[in-house]
């Protein structure tokens, strides 16, 4: 962070502007509400900087534009949101297939079909299983401020690379469209050299193939436990949650993105009045810190699930918690932004009763 | 001794999957013997699509990205714009151009990418196992079409060649076939126009070729390299529809 300046900025536009100090110099888009902000400013930026910016017939071709581009090693992006997210599965399966790195922006509006273009967290099933067809995993960042969605972007394009894979970031409409402090600073890591896999013209060498379809007796299961094996590595080594477990916890919050951000409101206004509410806020929702959650369940602390929904995470939560100690859900399906007074009140009555502060 | 006839230096020794009588591997000889006489191999980035062309990648020794279903314009967008000093080719059958990704070939075309785009007509679906292709011939049965394709019940045959022409994006459109020695060397020459128009930066090169399928014809070879001239030119004429000349940069 050596050279950095804070600015005032929109979610979306930190984003776009974290992709462009990461190194990406192309995007593939189409027009969508409430992300547009993203591709508005690419287009102003990246032609300028000897990028290139498309706005493509459709967020199929847009996806295909961001696999012909990754497939040849060069840092590129799309972005849309929940009903574009859909069409662009068939890509997301083929570059995940085919390994190849990139990274996909999903600002979530509400569903289910045209939805509303409201803050929603409809779509972490959606993002953390795959999303398309075939036995897959996307590394999925869940931004909670607009200096994650700076951060997480950077980090996007970096695990991108070091996992020859599709990551998401999965932010919402309130992250997205609000506007918050934010400090840019120019990332250190280099770009990795692409030249030992990427398709980049067999010059000395024979030709290569960044290809998904294996067709040769035992090929498939094999290349499905390569990538297995990969997956079983990002598991361990790129799970990334925030939790804040005060000494006697009575009950943790668990929630990401937006609602992590309200309920951070809450969780903080009740410790300060006396209760020992927990934080847990996944950052990595796949992989999904399972191991730091089954922790606080094993100390006996119930746990809250809180999100933008009528309950998704709340199931990977059961499965990390397996029975260890109780695990509630608040719900707010896209129309009703909950406030902080709302989750507080969700906590205080699951609080053990009796031990009120005074 | 002087060899008379050699294999393009772009193609790999493995032996093609085809069918006996199919015109996939003429057509694939035609492709590599542009990328040879252009010297574009060590540059060159093709988009593979899917269909009975799939297994491209096994016989051109070049880079290639397998793309999803009709959606090789898009990926071939995504890798010359970002690699513009490469040499982008597509080749992509009637079901995978002309129905799942019409979209994707007509902006890419509109866009004037500059693509080579080999595009193989062989009026059904190939590696489905025979079952009507947007370019279907009236009255030609298919397995979707037992009575025979019907245009209150299935529309027309599709004529891409002639669409495409009209946008200014294209820079060479043109039709040919390769079911006899002449009109072999009008496609080679055909597909050399659309390497040239790459090269030349004039939009896409877009070249439709005619091509037989004796499997699904349910034909011996010989009746289907017929039913292309009895059938098939009369409905699809040959010829070259759009050319832009000279210097007239996209």
């Amino acid at each position: 962070m050596s050279e950095s300046k804070v600015t005032f900025e929109k979610g979306n536009v930190a984003l776009a502007k974290a992709a462009v100090a990461a190194g990406c110099r192309y995007y593939f888009g189409y027009p969508i509400t409430p992300q547009s902000d993203i591709p508005e400013y690419l287009s102003g930026v990246l032609p300028r900087i000897g990028g290139q910016f498309v706005q493509a017939e459709s967020e199929v071709a847009s996806i295909n534009m961001l696999l012909g581009a990754g497939a040849t090693g060069k840092r590129a992006m799309t972005s849309s949101s929940s009903p574009g997210i859909s069409l662009k599965q068939e890509g997301i399966s083929y570059m995940a297939g085919s390994e190849i790195p990139a990274v996909i922006v999903n600002v979530q509006r509400s569903g289910p079909g045209l939805g509303g273009i409201a803050p929603s967290q409809g779509d972490y099933f959606q993002a953390t299983r795959g999303g398309g067809h075939g036995d897959y995993r996307v590394i999925v960042l869940a931004p909670a401020s607009v200096q994650e969605m700076y951060d997480l972007t950077v980090l996007a394009f970096e695990l991108a690379d070091a996992y020859r894979t599709p990551v998401m970031v999965l932010a919402d409409a309130m992250i997205g469209m609000m506007k918050e402090p934010l400090e840019e600073w120019v990332p250190q890591n280099p770009e990795p050299a692409k030249d030992d896999w990427a398709a980049t013209g067999a010059a000395g060498r024979p030709g290569r193939r960044i290809k998904s379809l294996y067709l040769g007796d035992g090929e498939l299961a094999e290349h499905n436990w390569k990538l297995a094996q990969k997956y079983e590595r990002i598991r361990r080594e790129e799970t990334r949650v925030q939790i804040e477990l005060p000494e006697g916890c009575e009950l943790a919050v668990v929630a990401f993105g937006s609602a992590a951000r309200i309920a951070k409101s809450a969780v903080d206004r009740l410790n300060d009045e006396g209760r020992r509410v927990g934080y847990v806020r996944p950052i990595t929702l796949w992989p999904f810190p399972e191991e730091a959650i089954r922790r606080v369940a094993e100390q006996g602390v119930p746990l809250l699930t809180v999100e933008l929904n009528t309950g998704q995470m709340v199931e990977d939560v059961r499965l990390a918690v397996e029975g260890r100690a109780p695990v509630h859900f608040a719900g707010y399906p896209p129309g009703y932004l909950p406030s902080p007074d709302d989750i507080y009140d969700e906590i205080v009555r699951r609080l053990p009763a009796g031990k009120e502060a005074a | 001794m002087k060899p008379v006839f050699v294999r393009p230096q772009s193609l790999t020794d493995k032996p093609f999957h085809f069918c006996p009588g199919c015109h996939h591997g003429v057509i694939h000889r035609l492709v590599a013997e542009a990328i040879d006489r252009f010297g574009v191999r060590e540059r060159t980035i093709a988009a593979a699509s899917v269909g009975c062309s799939v297994f491209l990648y096994d016989y051109f020794d070049i880079d290639v990205v397998e793309s999803p279903h009709g959606r090789a314009p898009a990926v071939a967008t995504g890798i010359k714009r970002t690699n513009p000093d490469k040499f982008v080719f597509i080749y992509q059958g009637d079901g995978d151009l002309a129905a799942i990704g019409t979209a994707e070939i007509i902006h890419a075309a509109n866009r004037g990418e500059n693509l080579t785009v080999v595009f193989v007509n062989n009026t059904v679906y190939g590696m489905t196992g025979g079952q009507m292709a947007p370019t279907t011939l009236l009255g030609q049965p298919t397995t979707t079409s037992p009575y025979g394709r019907e245009f209150g019940q299935d529309g027309y045959p599709i004529k891409m060649t002639e669409m495409l022409a009209q946008l200014e994006g294209v820079g060479f459109a043109a039709r040919v076939a390769v079911d006899t020695p002449a009109r072999l060397a009008q496609a080679r020459k055909a597909v050399f126009r659309a390497f040239e128009t790459q090269l030349e930066e004039k939009g896409m090169g877009f070249v439709e070729i005619l091509s037989s399928c004796p499997t699904n014809w349910g034909m011996k070879p010989l009746e289907a390299v017929r039913r292309i001239e009895r059938e098939m030119i009369p409905y699809f004429p040959l010829g070259v529809y759009k050319e832009r000349k000279g210097s007239d940069a996209l």
